[in-house]
């Protein structure tokens, strides 16, 4: 189990982190959200034993890592957006110099370097350069260095920027594979990947915690269940005139319109997208895709806020 | 200690698989040979131990400068691609990150020092050296080298800039070169603390000569010590920043 409690840390007068407190189960794997500047970063920096905390504490398993630095950081994995590798390495030699560093006896070594291979969907590229590696496998084998030591907690900052649609579908596996025994800490700014991959959100916004809930909860809290986004056969005007007599509506906004198919996003004051459809197809109009619209994340912020200030 | 020697031997092997580290060997060795063909040998008969003092002579100033280029990228380098990562995450203390790191470098500076053990065998083949004049000149190169390897570190601990970090270490190594100069125009005990810590001058000069002195082994020993420590610091401050 891992306690966080009033952490707050400093960059001379600015204050990154504000009084964070959260407490994280086993073998979960937590999202952490927040825009850029939020103190995501550095919370999971603090996290990982790279900078001190300027006040409160962390805690593993009851260990405070105050005063225990260095034995803290066997328990701790930690991928930083851009995997730190040494590029004139090969992919064991590499794995073998960091689970050396971490304490590793060459026995264990050699049993825990095929485990890690698969866990990481690195078959076929142990004998490999890293230099040689795209970018994708070059992220597989930051993580297989954060749990060659197999630690209690593992951080991974932003573990799917850069990488392409295939290559994130492959990521998701493998951060999911990871919460196997250990807690797993994953930061971005993109909801709907933390949506499919973490069984918690935590959500930051100017160093403070705002939210800390399920994916889901979160969604519904944010009332992201009466945002549909529809793509149509037809025109803008033919979808605004059938929706015309249409009420409970909020908000309708043509988000594309190609002339001979439009994709709109309709708010709705409660649900009523049977009325929608209906409405729609009975207008002439053709339905080739519904579903709940994907709220950004800055719109996320931007509902938070709005419920601080009510 | 197992950290420290897989540090090292890391830094080693990068020194041996880079050109960087092929480049700075083959630059000492041709100038030293150059210097030794031109200079320490002349043109006219000498004393083979002197001749074998002008050998160290230059030895020592081509030594300083390998220590620094040696050490310029040992941190630096690691912060600049994000490496240092690994290091600072790893269950070692910054001491021991510092302490591999430097004797990674003195390993490849001892193996550059060593090469150059041709030009005394020349020497002792065509005239006479005693081979404790040639143990206590070498014991004097790699302090001296050991000296220009720490405060190279400090430069590198200091910067994120490799260039910044030779300059950084050149500049505080030739101010402690220069300590004799200091010393003329200020006076005691300023003067004689500068005399004293004066890494060439009054210190290196008797190992030339043969002569291993313990007051300048502990210098150097102060030197070497004093600026892995401060290298130590500087990274422990990081974590605070």
């Amino acid at each position: 189990m891992i306690e966080v409690r009033n952490l707050s840390r400093y960059y001379g007068d600015h204050r990154a982190v504000d009084d964070v407190s959260f407490s994280i189960e086993d073998s979960q794997v937590i999202g952490f959200l927040g825009l850029n500047g939020a103190g995501k970063s550095t919370t999971l920096k603090v996290l990982a034993g790279l900078l001190s905390p300027s006040a409160g504490t962390v805690t593993i398993d009851g260990v405070d890592m105050e005063g225990h630095d260095v034995s803290f950081r066997r328990r701790i994995g930690y991928l930083p957006e851009t995997p730190p590798l040494y590029d004139e390495m090969t992919v064991t030699e590499f794995l073998v110099f960091t689970g050396s560093l971490r304490g590793m006896a060459a026995a264990d070594l050699k049993r825990r370097i095929p485990e890690v291979v698969i866990q990481c969907q690195l078959g076929g590229q142990e004998g490999r350069v890293i230099s040689e590696l795209s970018h994708g496998y070059r992220k597989r084998v930051g993580i297989a260095q954060a749990i060659i030591h197999s630690p209690k907690l593992i951080i991974l900052d932003e573990p799917i920027s850069g990488l392409d649609p295939i290559q994130i579908v492959d990521m998701r596996k493998v951060i999911r594979g990871l919460a196997e025994g250990a807690t797993v800490l994953v930061s971005s700014h993109n909801l709907p990947e933390i949506e499919q991959t973490c069984d918690r959100v935590l959500v930051l916004k100017d160093g403070a915690l705002v939210a800390d809930d399920a994916p889901g909860a979160l969604a519904a809290r944010l009332n992201t269940g009466l945002s549909i986004e529809l793509t149509l056969t037809g025109t803008g005007e033919a979808v605004t005139a059938a929706l015309a007599g249409v009420d409970e509506l909020e908000c309708t906004e043509i988000l594309r319109d190609h002339g001979d198919r439009v994709v709109v996003r309709i708010d709705m004051v409660r649900d009523v997208r049977e009325t929608i459809v209906q409405a729609l197809v009975g207008a002439g109009l053709g339905l080739r895709r519904l579903e709940d619209a994907k709220d950004e994340l800055e719109e996320i912020f931007i509902d938070l806020n709005q419920g601080e200030a009510a | 200690m197992k950290p420290v020697l897989l540090l090292a031997r890391r830094e080693l092997a990068t020194f041996l698989n880079t050109w960087w580290g092929w480049a700075i060997l083959a630059m000492v060795l041709l100038i030293d040979g150059l210097l030794f063909n031109a200079f320490a040998m002349g043109s006219s008969p000498r004393f083979s131990a002197d001749v074998l003092e002008d050998f160290f002579y230059f030895s020592s100033g081509t030594t300083m400068i390998a220590g620094v280029l040696l050490t310029m990228r040992l941190l630096a380098e690691e912060r600049q691609t994000g490496t240092i990562v690994l290091l600072q995450t790893a269950p070692i203390s910054e001491g021991q990150v510092v302490l591999g790191k430097f004797l990674g470098a003195m390993g490849f500076l001892f193996i550059i020092t060593l090469l150059t053990i041709y030009m005394p065998i020349l020497i002792q083949v065509n005239g006479k050296v005693s081979w404790g004049q040639i143990g206590a000149g070498y014991l004097g190169l790699l302090c001296l080298g050991g000296s220009a390897v720490a405060i190279g570190t400090f430069g590198s601990a200091v910067s994120k800039n490799q260039l910044l970090a030779a300059v950084i270490g050149g500049t505080v190594l030739v101010l402690m070169l220069l300590g004799w100069l200091l010393a003329r125009i200020t006076e005691p005990p300023i003067s004689e603390v500068l005399s004293y810590s004066a890494l060439f001058d009054r210190h290196f000069q008797p190992f030339m000569r043969g002569r291993i002195n313990s007051e300048s082994l502990i210098l150097y020993g102060s030197v070497i010590f004093g600026f892995l420590l401060l290298s130590t610091r500087v990274l422990q401050a990081r974590r605070l920043q």
